[in-house]
């Protein structure tokens, strides 16, 4: 009876099997709990074993930064860092005269400044536009120079991360209101207008970028009247707005539709004009919607600027390219890709991390 | 007032003699702008390729700077456009560059339908082999059987087949896309020759090759690529100034004119350097320039075979030999024409 007779919280707590808890209990559970199971984990690690170490020798261990010449490398059997340390400059800021290299650094500043000035929701305001146009005007007239006691750099020899961001920044920042407009007008009950933005939407669409591309810059000089050429940069970024318009009018038209027709209607009732409507009810809840399709077509349109190396201009992955070129550096195409993927990378991570995080504090109404 | 009408007729008139003895369109066009709109290629190691510091360097590239010199007395005064394959044609019709040095090769239909005019070939380039030294070949026609690395779609794939068809030998073909894995294919022994044009060749195993010594390049050239600056139709006179600029460097390399001694040349007494470096003559004003015209190209960028060590010759990474491009006095190519 002395047994049973002891109070309830006397009772010796007895420990779960060792097996149920604890690390092994959660390698159990998570990575052996069946033998398809174990087969699997045990193969994931023989493939890490396998690539791991040979990864990390290549990259560290065996890696050369500091070599008095390219050949040094060559024999070794790691990365060569040094291809990075010699090329950073001309990889990220393309052609740009080496002397003048804070101006573009600095314009590289601005619009990283810009962007993450713009993730801050108290900037949301109509103001915030006129920042934009400020402030690429401003690292418009850096990368241009020629006042100030800056030397004029014509702008064939911008190249690499400036050129990038910039054709990204403009691109996208012209090419969102021409695409509401196109959405809206797809949706119009104005059959010409309808016509003239299915038009537009389908062609532009309906072609790849490199031939948009290909279109302005080989094309259309032969149409100039002979002497006149308009500016090779000033081709590719219209082709650019153009491609990103088109494809971001079809997102922003997704958004449009899925706004229910109540809303509509609410908004006609309360006697809305049709500007007042789109603007205060509609737009907002759409554009809002349309977050993650959107970011993906900046992501996607942010990489695509690499293509106007078809044309001659030296972005940040053709800089990586030619850099290749140099006769005493060619050959490290895998450290040159690696270093531009790099910095890809850390724009389209950011992107994303953003999108997400406004996702969710924008559909809050949405959540359930 | 018929004083002022007479002077204003005066100074028409006194335009016009200038104007007519002054060099065509493009030169005009060039001296008003200040600069030469020179083609160049997009990256092509040793002949147009910008270097850590972003500026253009090679072979190509040194023409440019040579026109530049000629025409406006400063090789500085030169803005490269890169262009592509596609673009470059069209970028030369369009007026958008003045001059394409390019690495082009000169054929019949680029020079009729194209609407281009070639000035003299820059250099002598054509398809060779490449071999691993352990198989002991010494010429290409003991490649009977071998296993080739060609990239496809191109020129060197037909002329390959050509090749061994004409000399009754068997291959076998290893066709791959991309220029790295077709390198990177041969030197890991999956064939035994690999074959592109021959400066692509020597740059390759000089500056790719994991050990440059084991491998030969065999002195068979299978067929004939001579990359040739070229202009638009149309302005006689600016093509012959880029072909003179061309004969001027060989004449100067023959004579043994120097960027180090064309100062010194200036008081040479052979009546051949004079007439080259302007003391006599007016070589340069025949062609609408100054008469220094030549010895500004030499003290900007040397003579031809300067320009070709400099950028491709055998102290550079890439290691050309002269071959074809050497002189005609030393066996090869480079004849200039006389500068009289």
């Amino acid at each position: 009876m002395a047994e049973t007779g002891t109070a309830p919280g006397a009772t010796p707590v007895a420990r779960p099997p060792a097996l149920a808890v604890g690390p092994l209990g959660w390698l159990r559970t998570n990575l052996f709990s069946s033998w398809g199971n174990t087969l699997l984990t045990l193969l994931i690690l023989w493939g890490l074993w396998r690539v791991v170490p040979p990864l990390f020798d290549w990259l560290v261990t065996s890696s050369l930064v500091n070599v008095a010449s390219s050949q040094e490398c060559r024999g070794a059997g790691g990365a060569c860092w040094a291809f990075v340390a010699e090329k950073w400059r001309f990889i990220i800021f393309g052609t740009y005269p080496a002397d003048e290299q804070w101006r573009p650094s600095l314009a590289v500043a601005l619009i990283i400044g810009m962007m993450l000035f713009s993730t801050w929701r108290g900037a949301w305001r109509p103001w915030l536009g006129l920042v934009w146009l400020g402030g690429t005007a401003v690292v418009l007239a850096l990368l241009w120079g020629g006042f100030l006691g800056m030397t004029y750099v014509s702008n064939e020899l911008w190249g690499g991360l400036p050129l990038t961001l910039l054709l990204t920044v403009i691109g996208l920042g012209a090419a969102f209101p021409l695409a509401v407009l196109l959405a809206l007008g797809r949706r119009s009950d104005l059959p010409a207008v309808k016509a003239i933005c299915v038009g537009f939407i389908e062609l532009v669409r309906g072609v790849p970028l490199i031939s948009i591309l290909f279109m302005a810059s080989v094309m259309f000089p032969l149409f100039m009247p002979a002497g006149v050429t308009v500016d090779k940069l000033l081709r590719a970024q219209i082709g650019l707005i153009l491609f990103a318009a088109a494809y971001q009018a079809e997102v922003v038209r997704g958004g449009l539709q899925a706004i229910p027709k109540g809303q509509y209607e609410a908004a006609d009732s309360l006697g809305l004009s049709y500007w007042q409507k789109m603007r205060k009810i509609i737009l907002p809840q759409a554009l809002a919607l349309v977050i993650p399709p959107m970011v993906n077509t900046f992501i996607s349109f942010l990489k695509d600027t690499s293509l106007v190396i078809i044309i001659g201009l030296f972005d940040l992955l053709s800089a990586a390219k030619a850099a290749l070129t140099d006769p005493a550096w060619r050959g490290f195409y895998k450290e040159a890709y690696l270093f531009a993927g790099l910095i890809y990378f850390f724009f389209c991570f950011f992107m994303s991390r953003y999108s997400q995080r406004l996702e969710v504090e924008l559909n809050r109404s949405r959540r359930r | 007032m018929t004083k002022k009408i007479l002077l204003a007729g005066a100074a028409l008139l006194s335009l016009g003699v200038a104007s007519a003895a002054q060099a065509g369109p493009t030169v005009d066009a060039i001296r008003q702008k200040g600069f030469i709109q020179c083609g160049s290629n997009t990256g092509l190691a040793g002949f147009g390729n910008p270097d850590s510091a972003g500026n253009w360097k090679g072979l190509d590239v040194d023409y440019c700077r040579a026109y530049a010199a000629a025409v406006l007395g400063d090789a500085s005064k030169v803005r490269f456009t890169p262009l592509s394959a596609q673009q470059r044609f069209t970028a030369l019709q369009s007026g958008e560059v003045d001059v394409l040095a390019r690495n082009t090769t000169a054929t019949l239909t680029r020079d009729t339908s194209l609407g281009l005019e070639f000035a003299p070939v820059n250099f002598y380039d054509g398809q060779g082999f490449m071999v691993q030294k352990s198989l002991n070949v010494t010429s290409a026609k003991q490649l009977a059987g071998a296993t080739v690395c060609v990239q496809p779609g191109t020129t060197t794939e037909l002329n390959l087949a050509d090749f061994f068809r004409a000399n009754n030998m068997q291959f076998t073909p290893v066709v791959i896309e991309s220029q790295d894995e077709v390198v990177s294919a041969y030197f890991s022994g999956r064939c035994d020759v690999y074959t592109t044009d021959a400066s692509g060749l020597a740059g390759t195993r000089a500056s790719v090759a994991p050990k440059p010594e084991d491998h030969v390049i065999l002195p068979e050239l299978i067929s004939k690529e001579p990359l040739a600056p070229a202009v638009r139709q149309g302005d006689p006179q600016w093509k012959d100034i880029v072909t003179w600029v061309h004969y001027a460097m060989l004449e100067a390399e023959e004579k043994g004119i120097t960027q180090a001694n064309v100062d010194q040349m200036m008081t040479s007494a052979d009546p051949t350097v004079q007439r080259i470096l302007g003391v006599t003559g007016e070589m340069g004003k025949a062609l609408g320039l100054d008469n220094k015209w030549a010895y500004n190209v030499i003290k900007a960028v040397g003579n031809y075979g300067e320009v070709f060590e400099r950028n491709v010759g055998a102290q550079t990474p890439l290691r050309l030999e002269r071959g074809l491009n050497a002189l005609w006095t030393k066996g090869g190519l480079q004849y200039g024409q006389p500068v009289r």
